[in-house]
């Protein structure tokens, strides 16, 4: 028996032993892109709630309401619990004279609590929750609104936003093509919708104009995360994931990374510049005209 | 029977020779003796996985900053100058993680205390299968000893997170090879151990013991062993697949058209392709999520135990207790991709997964519910083992009902990934779960000892414990409201982190407030073994089966078979002269 078991142990040691150095060590610190780095001035509020919400899509207000309403109930809920709480650790407290008293009490109104509570949650769910979220999915602007299509690229780490250009035809793309340095979004130059394509590292869109990006990744599961829009979409490769917002103030904001991807995951931010419409023509001319050095940081 | 027999009267025990060193106190397949060991090794996984936090928490409060005194330690590739990298930085998260869950927690809840207590609570000599528990806990030995050890090969310990999401993991280096090695022995650990737990708890129960009559920590131990044993197989599975895709070249987790670091992604030669990033998060998740209820339910019980015997009086709502446990199991199988509401879910699917985590925590609110109405009627006492009972009953409160936001996909758009999160899931299992350790331990410890742990320092524990880790956590919800996004190496890369840095200071402070505060406690429970004071067999006045046998229980646990003749809470009821009724005296004593 002894024996057995030195033997098994040994084994199974020595199985993992040699599975281990098999595995590929992957030099990828020293190849992966860098943010470009981000000098102008950040707005919005900022403290110890929700932001400022900038957002003028029907989701990112019912979410705060939705938010805000939670946490009223929860502090409500523990606020009257904790009282009877406390007034049993007070009251019921061991002393000289005292008993305990093993008669059940009825206590009817924690099932009237409970039934409230499970009311509570599923007006919520259908009235609210569900609905919302189906907005999120399928109220996707349609061609009557005018939206702008931008494509969200993730990589490790840095965001490429790639626009259609004045042909309003994104370029042809393939993983074959990708220069992380020039080109980004693996733009095949032989197409000619390719041409007036815009590629760079900083998200401008004009305000007060409905936006669709689709979302997606080229190496890792990273997070398409604005906080001032509450837009959050995972980036995930493989898919192609379309999400939908409306800016409703101009500024300079943030966009992050949420999710896990790799040594610079914190640091994988974009400047996010919301225009007039007339400034973000004039920044789409700029930028279309005739092919030059992608160039990251330029605004 | 030999001539030797009649000298043991535990009826089937058959060693009649001196057990050695070795098979007395190192392989016993006695439940106590794997008891203590899960519970000691556990003890030093949790001790050790809070250590790593610890050091995140400077580089979060002073980012870039060398740590003082024990930055130098670390060595130049994880800490040049002593500061930290953010690969290191990523390595001690995803290990704080893994080793808190799996080596930490789930062995000390279950592999510790359910081994110990549960059998003596039932009227059982031993488990069903000695010999199997005790291989479980040589497996979970060995998977402790690999996840350990992937702290020293090259590229570090894995860093993906516990979650270890694919892409990201399968290109990670060496270290991630080693946490999936590690997993499988962790996992096929706790699929022996439950099968052995759900066996034992339906065959040895003594006579008179049935179903209804069972602690509620027999039960929530039951309903736990089937979480364990349902649950984990998928992720056993999920593992082994993620472990071909790192060596053998196989796809299953990557998709087509990858180009990591500017080159599209070759494995043995070919270009990877065709699988789904996706399919681990739902293998992963399977898991994870039933994962969360095995940390809690057996802390639960736990709890249960100790507020029945200090109340004096039997808990509230026991059968309600026992029906929401049941439900609550059978629901957390079908919860799990609340956890995945932001990769691109459709309304389908989202709705369902929203509904059913409302519908969950129904009974959770039950079961809190009926440990609280408990209280009414009481008499109290507030001994160290009850101070911890009871702050796990707002603390938990805190964390389930934060749960709320984060169970409805479109106020979660805001909240997932973010600070929020970590303090949602940190109140339920550190000021819940570790909590009801803590209180077990101090309740258990006369029973394992003989001797009662010092009650001084056990309420200075508490009470620096109680303080400091509310300092940690509550902030946390406050800036992650703001978007503060967890396993950042440094918050201050965004300009809407900056009004938060305050806080994360706060947090940092008093986690290591909290880590001396643990100082009490480890001086409390290795001098209290010789040096705490001496107690009788039942020293909390309790009712039930463990406190019949002697402390600590010889081999075999009691020294006649014993038979239940009442339920498990019979405190102040009518009969007996004191407050209490055990469970095993067939009438009361004149």
């Amino acid at each position: 028996m002894k024996s057995r078991v030195a033997w098994v142990s040994a084994a199974m040691l020595f199985a993992w032993w040699c599975a281990a150095p098999l595995a590929p060590v992957f030099a990828q610190a020293a190849a992966t892109a860098t943010a470009p780095k981000i000098t102008a001035k950040i707005d919005g509020e900022y403290g110890y709630w929700l932001p400022s919400n900038i957002a003028k899509q029907s989701y990112a207000h019912q979410g705060d309401y939705l938010n805000n309403l939670l946490h009223w109930f929860m502090a409500i809920l523990f606020v009257a619990w904790g009282i009877f709480f406390v007034y049993c650790l007070i009251r019921f407290r061991s002393r000289p004279g005292h008993r305990a008293n093993s008669q059940l009490p009825h206590a009817k109104i924690s099932k009237y609590a409970e039934v409230g509570v499970a009311i509570f949650e599923g007006v919520l769910l259908i009235g609210l929750a569900i609905p919302a979220w189906a907005a999120v999915k399928n109220d996707i602007p349609t061609a009557d609104r005018n939206p702008l299509r931008v494509r969200v690229i993730g990589e490790q780490f840095q965001w490429t936003f790639h626009y259609s250009g004045a042909d309003g035809v994104f370029g042809k793309t393939a993983a074959a093509k990708v220069d992380t340095a020039t080109n980004p979004a693996g733009l095949d130059k032989a197409d000619p919708h390719a041409a007036d394509d815009i590629v760079v590292g900083e998200f401008h869109i004009p305000v007060d104009r409905p936006i669709i990006c689709d979302i997606s990744s080229k190496d890792v599961i990273h997070s398409f995360f604005v906080p001032v829009l509450r837009v959050k979409q995972d980036a995930v490769p493989g898919m192609r994931i379309p999400i939908w917002f409306e800016a409703g103030r101009t500024g300079n904001y943030e966009v992050a990374c949420a999710q896990l991807c790799g040594n610079n995951h914190y640091s994988m931010r974009a400047l996010m510049v919301i225009q007039t419409a007339a400034e973000f023509e004039e920044w789409l001319k700029v930028k279309s005209a005739p092919p030059e050095e992608f160039d990251e940081d330029e605004l | 029977m030999s001539a030797e027999h009649h000298h043991h009267e535990h009826s089937d025990h058959h060693e009649h020779h001196e057990l050695g060193f070795w098979r007395k106190y190192v392989f016993s397949i006695d439940h106590k003796v794997i008891g203590i060991q899960y519970a000691v090794t556990a003890l030093f996984f949790l001790l050790f996985g809070f250590c790593l936090m610890m050091m995140m928490r400077w580089q979060f409060a002073y980012p870039l900053q060398p740590m003082p005194f024990i930055g130098t330690w670390f060595g130049e590739t994880f800490m040049p100058g002593g500061v930290m990298t953010p690969d290191f930085f990523n390595s001690l998260g995803a290990m704080h993680g893994t080793i808190m869950v799996f080596l930490g927690v789930v062995p000390l809840v279950v592999g510790g205390f359910g081994n110990y207590v549960m059998p003596l609570q039932i009227g059982a000599p031993d488990m069903s299968f000695p010999k199997l528990n005790m291989m479980s806990y040589w497996v979970f030995f060995v998977g402790g000893v690999i996840m350990l050890a992937s702290f020293f090969v090259r590229g570090g310990a894995a860093s993906s997170g516990w979650t270890s999401y694919a892409p990201l993991s399968v290109i990670a280096p060496t270290g991630q090879t080693y946490w999936l090695i590690g997993m499988v022995f962790l996992i096929t650990s706790s699929l022996l151990g439950s099968m052995n737990f759900i066996v034992t708890i339906v065959q040895l129960r003594a006579k008179g013991l049935t179903m209804f009559r069972l602690p509620f920590f027999v039960w929530a131990q039951f309903v736990t062993a089937f979480l364990l044993l349902l649950a984990f197989p998928p992720l056993e599975a999920a593992g082994v697949l993620q472990l071909m895709d790192r060596v053998a070249g196989t796809s299953f987790f990557l998709p087509e058209g990858l180009v990591v670091s500017g080159q599209q992604l070759v494995q043995k030669r070919e270009i990877t392709g065709g699988g789904s990033p996706l399919l681990w998060q739902h293998l992963f998740w399977f898991l994870a999520h039933p994962e969360v209820y095995v940390l809690i339910l057996p802390a639960m019980g736990i709890v249960a135990e100790v507020i029945a015997n200090n109340t004096r009086k039997p808990l509230w709502g026991y059968r309600a207790m026992v029906y929401a446990t049941i439900f609550l199991g059978f629901m957390s199988f079908i919860v799990w991709a609340h956890h995945m509401f932001m990769t691109g879910m459709g309304t389908r699917l989202a709705a369902f997964f929203a509904t059913t985590t409302m519908i969950i925590s129904i009974p959770s609110v039950v079961i809190l519910t009926a440990l609280v109405i408990s209280l009414y009627n009481a008499s109290i006492r507030f001994n160290v083992p009850m101070l911890f009972a009871l702050a796990f009953l707002p603390m938990f409160a805190i964390g389930g009902l934060t749960g709320l936001p984060l169970g409805l996909p479109v106020s979660d758009i805001h909240l997932h990934d973010t600070f929020y999160v970590i303090a949602h899931f940190h109140y339920v299992v550190a000021p819940g779960t570790i909590f009801a350790i803590f209180a077990g331990i101090y309740h258990w410890y006369p029973k394992v000892t003989g001797r009662m742990m010092n009650s001084f320092l056990g309420k200075l524990h508490f009470w620096v414990s109680f303080i400091s880790i509310n300092g940690v956590f509550m902030p946390m919800f406050f800036a992650g409201m703001n978007g503060m996004l967890r396993r950042g190496y440094d918050p201050t890369a965004y300009a809407y982190n900056a009004p938060n840095m305050g806080l994360v200071k706060m947090m940092s402070w008093s986690a290591w407030l909290l880590g001396l505060a643990q100082l009490p406690f480890i001086i409390n429970f290795f001098w209290s073994i010789k040096g705490g004071r001496r107690v009788s067999q039942n020293p909390w006045d309790a009712t039930t089966l463990e406190w019949t046998a002697p402390s600590p229980p010889p081999h075999g646990n009691f020294l006649t078979e014993p038979v239940v003749y009442r339920g498990p809470y019979e405190y102040s009821v009518p009969g007996p002269k004191t407050d209490f009724f055990p469970q095993h005296l067939a009438k009361a004593e004149a």
